[in-house]
């Protein structure tokens, strides 16, 4: 009993149906618009505006849906920061060397 | 039955029977399932980012040649197929939200309306898969490929170089595929789960665990489809 006071219920993130409505809808545009703008040719840019609306469809996704932007937990973030992390250093490092080895 | 102390093997069992012993309250108990599974999807993180890596490196190096199948494959099924992504983790949101809601009904009818969401995904990429047998666009089976370079004209692109995108649009799309129809098996054990009463307020870990897996599945999509369909479209 000593430790009642501790187990109170958790305070949980309770996303409203309006705000998960609305990322919904931000969602769908963003793909509309990049299947769009696919079709201008703006040279090298192309790729930089996709990958650029993309990125920002999956911060919304994790920050929203996946409710990091409400957790608790400290950790979460640093998980998220050390994967993004070690997959910049492979993709990086990799094309390092792909890109400035003169093997053709 | 506190009077006795040897009967009180879990103190805080009169709470929340899904309280484990080790854990002070729900909160660390919750906070630690949850971050395991962002340590799992870490390494699906680096699962997925080494043929991420591999797609990067061939199209760096056979970058005509990739544009030109990349402009072989129908853009309207991936959005629709993209959207659909987009709509099932709408149902995944809502899902959770009425596990934490306590709402029975509401919880199998969202989990359902993924599973459903889920395979209309596969079978427009059955769909897919399909036209690529028909092309002759499958690597090692019948394999062939005469498409012009874009850019380049009178050049034709080189066959074995579009044979290596191919492998990569089958590894890539295949193992994302396989990790839905893992989350469509998920989805199902969950909704039983929860058509018995097995996830109220106090307990839901598994629709919120479950849930960041086909968060995590849909991001995996959303960078596939331009990568795939769109980067190459406007030549």
């Amino acid at each position: 009993m000593a430790n009642h006071a501790t187990t109170q219920h958790p305070t949980e993130h309770i996303s409203t149906v309006g705000s998960s409505v609305t990322i919904w809808l931000i969602l769908l545009m963003c793909t509309g618009l990049t299947a769009w703008v696919a079709f201008i040719d703006l040279g090298p840019l192309n790729t930089v505006v996709a990958l650029g609306i993309a990125t920002f469809k999956a911060t919304l996704v994790v920050l929203f849906f996946m409710h990091v932007k409400y957790t608790n937990e400290k950790l979460t973030p640093l998980v998220i920061v050390s994967a993004l992390f070690f997959l910049g250093l492979l993709l990086s490092l990799s094309m390092a060397d792909f890109a400035t080895r003169l093997w053709h | 039955m506190h009077t006795s102390p040897a009967v009180v093997v879990d103190e805080h069992a009169h709470d929340n029977p899904a309280l484990l012993h080790h854990f002070s309250d729900e909160r660390q108990q919750k906070n630690a399932a949850s971050l395991g599974m962002w340590i799992f999807l870490a390494t699906e993180v680096m699962f997925f980012g080494g043929m991420f890596c591999a797609y990067l490196v061939y199209r760096h190096w056979y970058f005509g040649d990739f544009s030109a199948a990349s402009q072989t494959i129908a853009i309207l099924p991936g959005a629709i197929n993209t959207a659909i992504l987009i709509c099932s983790s709408l149902t995944v949101v809502l899902a959770v939200r009425a596990a934490q809601l306590n709402r029975r009904s509401q919880l199998v009818f969202w989990l359902l309306s993924t599973i459903v969401l889920g395979l209309v995904f596969l079978g427009i990429k059955g769909y897919e898969y399909h036209d690529k047998f028909v092309e002759h666009h499958v690597p090692g089976l019948n394999f062939s490929f005469v498409e012009a370079l874009p850019g380049h004209v009178g050049a034709m692109a080189n066959p074995h170089h579009a044979e290596i995108f191919f492998s990569l649009y089958f590894a890539l799309t295949g193992m994302h595929a396989l990790h839905m129809i893992i989350g469509v098996g998920l989805f199902s054990f969950l909704a039983f789960e929860a058509w018995r009463g097995r996830y109220t307020s106090n307990y839901y870990t598994p629709v919120e665990n479950s849930g960041l897996y086909w968060h995590f599945v849909d991001i995996i999509w959303i960078y596939l489809f331009p990568l795939i369909y769109l980067i190459d479209r406007h030549k």
